[in-house]
């Protein structure tokens, strides 16, 4: 009774997002405010409605209802809560459950807090909302459906993936979705303003925060995917150019090229219909990375869906969604009144640069990826690209934007002064240009790419610094005066700054991890002694152990500095029940500069009581995901600034747009 | 002119879901690519062996009776999920499975294959990928039916279940006179 309660909500969800995705679209047109109205309670309905069929889903596989095939599929009675919960989504269709879900909650959110939007453009921004949702809630119902019964029902669950029974997998979907849907919105902003005919800096400054929003999600998103990739996968890369990856990677850089421009369409009135095209590429792309997961187009540990007709389904939506758009597009960027031109070395100069070298990555990182499958559609030859493509291309592009995101932020708008900048930066190329020569120094045959990538790390550091020091005149005045001009300092300043010292920092943890990894790979009894990176690694003993739903063999080993301990690291070999599948735990021992990182493997046949080990010492690694955190910090800083928290259009404006809208 | 600048992305859009809907709605699994070098002689290569095994893998060896190639790496984690259907079908027949080790570094293929079991009954090391590429590989795994003249008969691009074994391997096998 129960799993039908919540595959009745999906289908309630389903009618009212038909509802919200024509009625408010027509009452807009026409100019009948009641028609418009029904768009914000039909969202919040409709996300009242999804919540409840996903808080079934989450009950049953709670309780373990082995009458649901998605539960039997996916669960197993002796799981922790923790990954019975997360099995939730560990899944093709609750994942397409949990994706819709945010959906509403952003089509929830512009409803309850878009009051200070003009009525047209909100009605019909939900509308946009209410077709995409209606055209996954059929997608769901469709093809797959989360409650579907099992007649004959076991007594015992099939178990979730062992490798998905992971904490940092368990929230990698979560951000990830709030961040691919979260570009749903600025999609839905856009197409709304095609049909209006209309973009002004207003708009700008509404699609910004869920722009921002929706990109500091995925930052998370992606770098905890890293993170799992390189903690759980064994070999220690955190990032391997795997289709999937580069799925995330696209929107990310997309939306991240939007998040730019719209400064532009908010501060210079410019750029206007390539923000809007922006927005559509941006979300199109986060549908191009659920069609190519979901379609079997690319097999990998993420494919759990391999079947051709969601595949169809996925691409169906796809074309609805983001060939209306590119249409809508055609038809009416054209009529759009176009921004002023300006000086090529400028603030909007430099974000033009950001967005061409941005889009320009992202069209490697989409011919990289898709290019191989073309070109066997087109001739039946068959290419093979890889990491040697994508650092051949996507880093070449990567050394310019990095010495571009370093002047920008200090060059003035309209007409900026590029040896001016360049002069007040000369403490940061001091700096970049020291840490040159050190990493001269001390390098002896890495990749060449190395040196320039450290230079740009503390370039990025060093710029952000100087661009907060200048603007609060550090040194020029009183510090007294300086601490007051900081805390006047726009937050939305701050969060520039983070944002771009963070990139900084993740460049140099990928740096130095490509650089100066070691590795021992041998056979050790209890008792060897292993030298790693001037550590002495220990194997104290090999036991076994019993988890709540595994077997696994346990090692201990110590890490000394010369007699001094450093850190007891105890790495599993585990067996997970009821898959029987062998399952690497690390040991991993982090002193923020490096990581210490361990692996038992299987007995050694030829010695007996020994075991294959795997010690890695990997520098500056931590700061890859330290560097996303940061960034992600400077995305929540700059939501926080008042001109967005406020939404701070003026409601005159406001009142102008809407007596614009009734008299058409 | 204008006009059609705007209808760019359009066109481009369109361009790329023909190619994209073309072999979903033809029905045909992505995962069986059609390879141009089927009934092709293999491509010549010689490849040397991983540390402490005799002897690696060239392509005068595929010769003389009907064989399987399988690409791999240890870095893949399909080739895990494969491994132990390799290993029952090399225990069920006597057709010798030939491996081709992709971008692998040796100490962590002979951790692979302790683990996992070592089907193969030569093992080539490809840490280049080139001669991947000849054999037209994607990645890994790639499995190849070879005949006793020495060409590629079948290929599949994904991970072989037991039911491709039931269904399509050994039929294979057996019609092309494998013993």
């Amino acid at each position: 009774m129960i799993p039908e309660l919540g595959q009745f909500a999906l289908v309630l969800a389903a009618l009212v997002a038909l509802a919200q995705s024509t009625v408010p679209l027509v009452g807009a047109a026409r100019g009948n405010s009641r028609w418009m109205s029904l768009g914000a309670s039909a969202a919040i309905l409709q996300c009242a409605l999804i919540v409840l069929g996903f808080l079934v889903l989450a009950y049953e596989h709670i309780v373990s209802d082995f009458t649901v095939e998605n539960v039997v599929q996916n669960s197993f009675a002796a799981m922790p809560l923790l990954y019975k919960i997360t099995g939730v989504w560990g899944n093709h269709e609750g994942s397409m459950l949990l994706w819709v879900m945010i959906l509403s909650f952003y089509g929830m959110l512009i409803a309850v807090f878009g009051n200070n939007l003009p009525r047209g453009l909100k009605a019909r921004v939900l509308a946009v909302q209410g077709m995409i949702g209606l055209g996954f809630l059929v997608f769901i119902l469709a093809t797959s459906d989360p409650f579907a019964r099992i007649i004959d029902p076991p007594v015992d669950g099939e178990g979730l993936n062992p490798l998905l029974q992971d904490p940092g997998l368990a929230f990698h979907p979560p951000f990830l979705y709030l961040g691919y849907v979260g570009f749903s919105v600025a999609f839905s902003f856009a197409v709304a303003a095609l049909i209006e005919g209309r973009v002004d800096p207003a708009w700008a400054r509404w699609v910004r925060p869920w722009t921002l929003a929706a990109w500091s999600a995925l930052t998370l998103g992606v770098a905890m995917g890293s993170w799992w990739a390189y903690y759980t996968l064994g070999w220690g890369g955190w990032w391997g150019w795997d289709p999937v990856e580069n799925a995330s990677l696209m929107p990310w850089l997309a939306g991240t090229a939007l998040l730019h421009s719209a400064i532009v369409v908010e501060k210079r009135d410019a750029l206007k219909s390539w923000t809007i095209l922006l927005a559509i590429l941006t979300f199109s792309l986060s549908l191009i990375g659920t069609f190519l997961v979901r379609s079997g187009l690319t097999t990998s540990v993420h494919s759990f869906a391999l079947d051709p007709a969601r595949g169809i389904f996925v691409l169906g939506l796809l074309v609805a969604a983001t060939g209306g758009a590119l249409t809508l597009y055609a038809i009416r960027a054209p009529s759009l009144k176009m921004g002023g031109l300006f000086q090529p070395i400028s603030r909007e100069g430099g974000l033009i640069l950001n967005n061409l070298l941005l889009t320009t990555m992202c069209a490697t990182v989409f011919i990289g990826t898709l290019y191989p499958m073309f070109l066997n559609a087109l001739t039946g030859r068959t290419v093979s690209v890889g990491p040697p493509f994508f650092n051949a291309t996507f880093l070449p592009l990567a050394v310019p934007l990095v010495a571009a995101v370093g002047v920008g932020p200090l060059l003035a708008w309209k007409r900026g002064d590029l040896l001016g900048a360049l002069g007040r930066l000369k403490f940061a190329g001091a700096a970049a240009f020291v840490v040159a020569l050190a990493v001269y120094y001390l390098h002896n045959g890495g990749p060449v790419l190395a040196i320039p990538a450290l230079i740009g790390a503390v370039w990025l550091v060093g710029s952000s610094i100087t661009e907060v020091a200048e603007r609060v005149k550090l040194g020029q005045v009183p510090l007294s005066h300086s601490a007051a001009r900081a805390a006047a300092l726009p937050r939305s300043a701050w969060g520039t700054a983070l944002a771009h010292a963070g990139l900084g920092v993740m460049i140099a943890g990928m740096t130095g991890t490509a650089l100066w990894t070691q590795e021992r790979i041998q056979a050790m009894a209890p008792g060897d002694t292993v030298e790693l990176a001037g550590y002495q690694v220990r194997l104290d003993g090999v036991g076994p152990v019993k988890g709540p739903n595994y077997d696994a063999q346990r090692a201990s080993f110590t890490v000394t500095d010369s007699g001094k301990l450093v850190a007891v690291l105890r790495p599993e070999r585990r067996i997970v029940h009821p898959q029987e599948q062998a399952v690497t735990n690390i040991g991993i021992r982090t002193n923020f500069f490096a990581d210490i990182y361990a692996v038992i493997g299987e007995p050694d046949p030829a010695r007996p009581g020994a075991y294959v080990t795997r010690l890695y010492d990997h520098p500056l690694v931590p700061w890859i995901w330290v560097g996303a955190v940061i960034m992600v910090l400077g995305g929540i800083v700059s939501l926080t600034d008042r001109r967005l928290r406020v939404g701070a259009p003026s409601r005159r404006s406001i009142g102008l747009t809407d007596a614009a809208l009734t008299a058409e | 002119m204008r006009r059609l600048i705007f209808a760019t992305p359009i066109l481009v859009f369109v361009g790329l879901v023909v190619y994209f809907a073309t072999p979903l709605l033809r029905g045909t699994d992505p995962s069986l690519i059609p390879s141009p070098l089927i009934d092709k002689p293999v491509p010549t290569f010689d490849l040397p062996p991983l540390p402490g095994y005799p002897k690696g893998l060239s392509s005068t060896e595929l010769k003389g009776q009907v064989q399987i190639v399988n690409i791999f790496a240890s870095w893949c984690i399909p080739c895990r999920a494969e491994a132990p259907v390799l290993m029952a079908l090399a225990q069920n027949t006597h057709v010798p499975i030939r491996g081709i080790d992709q971008k692998d570094r040796p100490e962590d293929a002979l951790e692979y294959l302790k683990e996992l079991g070592d089907p193969y009954t030569s093992i080539g090391m490809d840490s280049d990928r080139h001669v991947s590429i000849d054999w037209g590989a994607y990645g890994a795994p790639e499995t190849f039916i070879v005949d006793a003249e020495g060409r590629i008969r079948y290929k599949q691009a994904a991970p072989l279940t037991q039911a491709d074994i039931q269904d399509t391997i050994l039929p294979l096998l057996e019609k092309l006179g494998a013993k």
